[in-house]
């Protein structure tokens, strides 16, 4: 499958924001990850495998809340993040995404 | 082939800021800064510190705004950084349960000069870890976890923006003794290499709680001690100046003796590494709201020369008035050279130093980012 890479990971990935991976869940397109860019998982979900608060996953156009969201044949995944920030009233609200 | 060895002629400062990592690399005289970065350019980084057991090998606790906490290592003094492979990171909890998350390395110290490779880290929230491969692994203290962690948590709500461990040290004489600050929390020491920990917060103030001697709960803001005479510790708290000689527990509030309308409040504080007498504070204001800028609008270091019975001011050379600095705990540090240099790191992305011990203060860097921290190294 096509996984799209945000641009603050992109050091683990060559600079590339389109790579390949493998898997029926999310789980284990991240531990596929993994295998490829050494440390890329853990910049994305902390130790207790909640995805971390500035970072957004999509299974095609739906958003996943967890890592056993399954992935179907055709699907790709998006690593979004969730840019907060530039006014002291944000309060970590999301304004935006960026895949770029 | 062994590295030849070279007397250090030269000073390196390593300065840590909210977008990124900055080196200055000084000539032998101190007058002229060369720098060198950003480095991580947009990296939160709280901590940069050269390890002084080999004067080439550099950490630098970094997360994004995004991303999640990680350190970076160069052991080529900041030419090339490589990631940890397994950074700090709690233990998985049971099924169910809810578990930690490291929000972000917030302190790294080298450890004992005879366990070359050995780095321990302070977390926010509240851990303690240790590497024992020059920061490319890390494994977290369960003894700390446990004495600390567990009874801070148990009598304590958090504080909104995390509570953190800072102020990780290494007696000289004996790597397994070693001492801790949390903020908040209070100062603990280990005698065992950090299987288990007690409070030593007896006659510091904690203003800020009910309870009015608490064995534990206070806010050290910064804790240092004395690498000539181990057995003498200082501690910047939100609630003053203190001193502590050991074995004794009880410390003594030397704060007292800074002029009433500066007041002992501050973030940072810098020993003088050749005199345990000597030391520098930079005062902020802890009154009302806590604006934690310097008192009245006009810096100054203060500096004691006999263990905190009395307070010099040394400004010149400071702004004398409308400057609010703030300069937070990890942003002051010193040279180790003949006469001593200083240097502190404002928010306001300025660095100021003094070749001469305080004596005389100039700027040598501004528009800077944030600065989270200086530390200054020998090359």
């Amino acid at each position: 499958m096509r996984v799209f890479v945000a641009s603050p990971l992109h050091s683990y990935t060559g600079g590339r924001g389109e790579v390949e991976g493998a898997g029926a869940t999310l789980a284990e397109v991240l531990a596929d990850l993994d295998r490829r860019y050494p440390g890329i998982r853990f910049r994305i979900i902390d130790e207790q495998d909640r995805i971390r608060h500035h970072m957004r996953l999509f299974v095609g156009e739906e958003p996943a809340s967890t890592l056993a969201q399954p992935i179907r044949p055709g699907q790709d995944v998006h690593i979004l993040q969730a840019l907060s920030g530039g006014a002291a009233s944000a309060g970590g609200q999301v304004l935006n995404y960026d895949i770029s | 082939m062994a590295k030849s060895v070279r007397r250090p002629t030269r000073v390196m400062l390593l300065v840590a800021t909210r977008k990124g990592a900055f080196l200055f690399h000084g000539d032998p005289a101190r007058r002229q800064w060369r720098l060198d970065g950003p480095h991580l350019l947009g990296c939160v980084i709280n901590h940069l510190v050269l390890d002084p057991r080999d004067g080439f090998t550099m950490l630098m606790a970094a997360k994004t705004g995004h991303l999640g906490p990680t350190i970076y290592r160069s052991t080529d003094r900041g030419k090339t950084w490589q990631e940890a492979k397994q950074p700090p990171a709690f233990a998985k909890a049971p099924e169910g349960q809810p578990g930690k998350a490291v929000d972000h390395v917030f302190w790294l110290s080298p450890g004992h000069s005879s366990q070359p490779g050995i780095w321990w880290a302070g977390t926010s929230p509240h851990g303690l870890f240790r590497s024992d491969d020059g920061g490319i692994t890390w494994s977290g203290i369960e003894g700390f976890d446990r004495d600390v962690v567990a009874r801070l948590n148990a009598a304590f709500v958090a504080t909104p923006d995390g509570p953190i461990v800072h102020s990780i040290l290494i007696d000289p004489r004996d790597a397994a003794h070693l001492y801790a600050g949390l903020s908040i929390g209070g100062s603990f020491e280990s005698s065992d290499g950090g299987k288990s920990w007690r409070p030593l917060n007896r006659g510091v103030a904690a203003d800020f709680l009910p309870e009015k001697d608490p064995e534990l709960g206070h806010d050290p803001h910064i804790m240092a001690l004395h690498p000539l005479n181990p057995d003498r510790l200082y501690q910047q708290n939100h609630c003053g100046i203190y001193r502590l000689d050991r074995p004794g527990e009880v410390w003594t509030r030397i704060g007292r003796a800074m002029p009433k309308a500066i007041g002992d409040i501050g973030f940072p504080l810098v020993l003088h590494p050749r005199d345990p007498d000597t030391l520098w504070v930079i005062p902020m204001d802890g009154t009302t709201v806590w604006p934690r800028t310097s008192p009245g609008g006009r810096p100054a270091v203060y500096r004691t020369k006999n263990g905190g019975k009395s307070w010099q001011r040394q400004d010149a050379g400071l702004p004398r008035r409308q400057a609010w600095l703030t300069i937070k705990r990890q942003a002051f540090a010193e040279d180790g050279r003949q006469p001593l240099g200083l240097y502190f790191g404002t928010t306001g992305g300025e660095i100021w130093m003094s070749a001469d011990e305080g004596g005389r203060w100039r700027k040598i860097a501004e528009h800077l980012p944030e600065i989270y921290s200086v530390s200054a190294g020998s090359v």
